[in-house]
């Protein structure tokens, strides 16, 4: 197949899915997460590369799960290997920051009904010190118990009793009414709870119980994000192995390093050391207190969201250390200039209706030397602290060189090069 | 030859390519000008350059 059918393939295949919100269940019972596994976001991580906030989060998820009583002990258990860590990507999910996953924590599971795949993501567990941002104190771990002993199982029965919530349709909404679905979710967060409520009063639960789960969904505006990485994972996947694609299925990050992964070069990573946000931090905080960035969150760039949408969303521009609307539009057409296309349902309305950007080139990008820009939370570099600020960062141009590289190589040995 | 001497005594409009400096002097001299932002590709890297071309998407007939 020539390049650019195999592009076209994949970038329609991306845009066509249909990722569907099914399920909320336990990652155990959702995606076969078994034993003393603790995921992370990005690409696969030695434990002595990782960051003091990304061994912070993981040592907590050890105490959580009741593998140890305390982070020395944890911290045993992982060194000496009976403790294994695994990146989120490779068990079909997503992790928000650290990312981590581990077998009691409920899941949603997004189904691509147009391709018969799943992708799963934890709960977004809301503001302030959180497990995500590498937080690890005991408010950290009983917010996580509560998430698994009432919040997931009335999810769970209200996404059931729902028949599954057609997510494509909320995230096209959302589009138009502000929001680029990685630093900005309100909208899709709204749009959500408003679906859910009939179906959690119907639910099997106390009315406490879906009191308190109204509650911290309303009262969490990036409640969304979770569920805008795992479409972007579930429309991603099936794109996996189109032989002959150059386009970009995977950007992550573990605060060490990012990774991208491209449709026709199957589950290989290429890294390169992640680079440091820029963006504006909460009182109190600078740049030197920032943590690289990190999380899988990057998929919602992948799928033309996020910094790609960056003109829809005129509310974040500044929070994201944008200067304005002018440049945040031209951050959107800078985008384009490394994508395949235009979305087909998500569409900027600023923007004359013009689709957002969607599908990298690896090609374009190392052509034109442009990076993909990614809107990101900014984590301190202290554990638990938790977050600190919110910005921008880039994807390493070394990661695009290494694909088009290994793309080439492969392309020669197996037919001679052809476009 | 000849000619060169009459385009600077007529009004000057520039298309600049490549380095914007050479646009913003202009700007600041009150000439119209248009900015492309170009590079070369690969940022001049002969040989990424090279394997672009051979991974360019053909001219659909």
């Amino acid at each position: 197949m020539s390049i650019k059918s195999a592009n076209q393939q994949a970038l329609g295949r991306l845009v066509e899915a249909q990722p569907v919100l099914a399920d909320c269940l336990p990652a155990e019972q959702a995606m076969g997460l078994t034993g003393r596994t603790v995921l992370h976001a990005g690409p696969p991580l030695a434990w002595e590369r990782a960051c003091a906030t990304m061994q912070a989060a993981v040592l907590c998820a050890v105490r959580y799960e009741g593998w140890a009583p305390d982070d020395a002990m944890a911290l045993n258990l992982v060194l000496r290997g009976e403790v294994r860590l695994g990146p989120c990507h490779h068990m079909r999910a997503v992790g928000p920051m650290t990312g981590i996953i581990t077998a009691s924590m409920p899941v949603f599971v997004v189904e691509n009904r147009a391709q018969g795949n799943r992708a799963h993501v934890t709960i977004n567990e809301g503001l302030g010190k959180v497990l995500r941002f590498g937080a690890n104190d005991e408010s950290v771990v009983e917010r996580l118990r509560w998430l698994a002993r009432e919040a997931g199982p009335v999810l769970g029965a209200a996404i059931r009793a729902s028949g599954g919530i057609d997510l494509r349709a909320l995230m096209a909404q959302a589009v138009r009414m502000g929001d680029e679905m990685h630093q900005r979710n309100v909208a899709a967060s709204s749009l959500l709870a408003r679906t859910l409520m009939g179906q959690l009063t119907r639910a099997r639960a106390d009315t406490q119980a879906i009191a308190r789960v109204a509650d911290f969904i309303g009262g969490n505006d990036q409640f969304f994000l979770n569920l805008a990485m795992a479409v972007g994972k579930a429309c991603t996947d099936p794109c996996l192995g189109i032989e002959d694609s150059t386009m970009v299925v995977a950007m992550a990050r573990n605060g060490t390093d990012f990774g991208i992964r491209v449709a026709g070069l199957g589950d290989r990573w290429f890294t390169a050391p992640v680079e440091m946000p820029q963006g504006l931090y909460f009182p109190g905080f600078g740049a030197e207190d920032a943590n690289p960035d990190m999380g899988d969150s990057a998929i919602v760039e992948t799928v033309g969201l996020g910094a790609f949408a960056m003109a829809a969303s005129p509310a974040v521009v500044r929070f994201v250390g944008v200067g304005g609307m002018q440049e945040a539009t031209r951050a959107t057409e800078e985008m384009a200039e490394i994508c395949l296309g235009e979305h087909p349902h998500f569409r900027i309305p600023a923007l004359d209706e013009r689709g957002t950007p969607v599908g990298i080139d690896i090609r374009k990008v190392v052509e034109t030397g442009i990076t993909p820009l990614i809107n990101t939370g900014i984590a301190g570099k202290t554990p638990g602290v938790g977050q600190i600020g919110a910005g921008v960062a880039r994807a390493p141009l070394s990661c695009f060189e290494q694909a088009l590289e290994a793309f080439g190589s492969r392309r020669q040995s197996t037919r001679g090069y052809g476009g | 030859m000849a000619g060169i001497g009459d385009l600077f005594r007529q009004e000057i409009r520039v298309i600049n390519l490549g380095l914007e400096a050479f646009a913003l002097t202009l700007e600041q001299l009150g000439v119209p000008v248009i900015h492309v932002a170009w590079s070369p590709p690969a940022g001049g890297d002969p040989r990424k350059a090279a394997l672009l071309a051979a991974l360019a998407d053909e001219e659909e007939e």
